[in-house]
């Protein structure tokens, strides 16, 4: 697959019809990939990758590159070509200004759990059939490729692309997903525990603002975190308060705009499900409003920029469960 | 000789009234006379679907027990159309608090006219009730808002 996205990558820029490509590379370590944009053919052999290690959604670079002089070619995985087209809905990118090329995704590779199995030096990776190789310094691991995916990949809703120029590969189809299992189990337990819960996980929070930052629906360009008379600008933990305060206004100013990408858990240095939150959120939206994937539609109407005159009342959160 | 203090709880509630209907009703009941507990404070403004989701958890943080909406009925909009988006999104911040293991009693939305001035007064008085049976606000609270 690298070989064929450099090959397209370099005709692409010596046609000239685009002038730079958005991809990867190995940042400090081989695992930590990092989104870069590549100007030339020689930045493309020397430093492009791609892996079971590429999971970073590309999609929010795109609002500032598709604004800059010339057309950017741009890799998008299924889950990123909803974001994509999510942003499109908004008219955050210019979109004459990106080359798509929809590229397949199999899952990607959690690293910690490579790491769980007592893996490490990891310099490198690929899949072989339903297996994975990690090389290290030490030599080779072979590994089934399901015990290390992401957990979001592992309920993957989507390999379908909403948007695109040309395709790498073959057309998938939209799964079937059981992503709201663990949402459910959640709801499931009394309000004691789900409190329980949520204080151990978010307490955890130090506000590094990765998750707002890399959230491809968060593209404010003035953020209600970063008001300083917002009460919650504060980059340490203060209060229990806090945690909750941001987390829910985090999710609820996304809700009827998350495509379930699940950047935030991924990024999250204290590995918080904050990707259950937007769940919620989502699985909410589906029951009380039908249901609705954003970025499925670009010309769709949010659910929360809609209404219609016999919507529940909110008081049928009183009525659900216990 | 100590003499032992006992405090009766008395629950802070907040209400958003919308400036049309609500704020309105919630002058009716006091021109006719009718009670309703002192300790709801009532925030006016100008329409139901002007209260952002922020607004209830600032004022849960700032010491109140319970926060409602009030609003026009739906279809009574002053604005038209206001009050069906402020269901939408109470609806959803109402479940997510729910989903955190926030006590869903302590979130209200009521429709009320200006015309209901008894409505106001009922329930309020049923709200405050409620929230009295419930408590003080513990797991939406900043200990740092509290007074010493």
């Amino acid at each position: 697959m690298q070989e064929a996205m450099i090959k397209r990558a370099k005709e692409l820029l010596a046609e000239g019809t685009v002038n730079r490509v958005m991809g990867w590379q190995a940042g400090e370590f081989a695992y930590d990939i990092t989104p870069t944009v590549f100007s030339s053919a020689d930045e493309l052999d020397k430093a492009f990758v791609y892996n079971d290690f590429c999971s970073a959604n590309v999609s929010k670079y795109m609002i500032k590159e598709s604004r800059k002089e010339g057309k950017i070619l741009c890799f998008l995985k299924p889950c990123d070509s909803y974001s994509f087209n999510q942003l499109l809905a908004e008219h955050r990118i210019w979109r004459d200004n990106v080359y798509i090329i929809g590229i397949p995704s199999y899952g990607k590779v959690d690293v910690n759990k490579v790491r769980a199995k007592g893996v490490t030096g990891i310099t490198g990776i690929h899949t072989d059939g339903p297996n994975v190789v990690v090389e290290t310094i030490y030599g080779s691991e072979t590994m089934v490729k399901m015990d290390v995916m992401e957990d979001r990949c592992l309920c993957c809703k989507s390999k379908k692309h909403m948007v695109y120029d040309e395709l790498l590969g073959e057309e998938g189809e939209v799964l079937q997903s059981n992503r709201f299992e663990q949402v459910e189990a959640l709801e499931n337990m009394t309000p004691e525990e789900r409190y329980e819960f949520w204080r151990s996980e978010l307490s955890k929070c130090i506000r590094c603002n990765a998750c707002r930052n890399v959230c491809p629906a968060c593209t404010c360009e003035n953020c209600v975190f970063d008001n300083p008379a917002s009460g919650v600008a504060n980059k340490a933990p203060s209060s229990d308060f806090e945690e909750n305060m941001f987390h829910i206004i985090r999710a609820f100013h996304v809700a009827g705009r998350c495509t379930d990408c699940g950047e935030c858990s991924r990024v999250c240095p204290q590995n918080i499900p904050l990707h259950l939150l937007n769940r919620k959120f989502i699985k909410d939206i589906n029951e009380l409003y039908g249901t609705y994937q954003a970025g499925e539609d670009k010309d769709a109407r949010g659910p929360l920029t809609n209404f219609t005159v016999d919507d529940c009342e909110p008081s049928i959160v009183h009525h659900r469960r216990g | 000789m100590q003499v032992e203090e006992t405090k009766e709880f008395k629950p802070t509630i907040v209400a958003f009234c919308c400036n049309w209907c609500s704020y309105a009703g919630a002058d009716l009941s006091g021109t006719n006379r009718l009670n309703y507990p002192a300790n709801v404070k009532i925030i006016r403004v100008p329409c139901s679907c002007r209260v952002n989701p922020m607004f209830i958890l600032r004022a849960f943080q700032r010491g109140a027990d319970g926060v409602i909406l009030c609003g026009c009925h739906p279809g009574d909009c002053h604005y038209t159309t206001g009050n069906y988006y402020a269901r939408r999104r109470m609806t959803l911040l109402f479940s997510m608090l729910d989903f955190l293991g926030i006590e869903k009693e302590r979130t209200r939305v009521e429709w009320v006219s200006a015309a209901e001035g008894a409505k106001f007064a009922a329930t309020m008085n049923d709200f405050v009730a409620t929230i009295t049976k419930l408590g003080e606000n513990r797991r939406l609270e900043d200990i740092r808002c509290k007074k010493q």
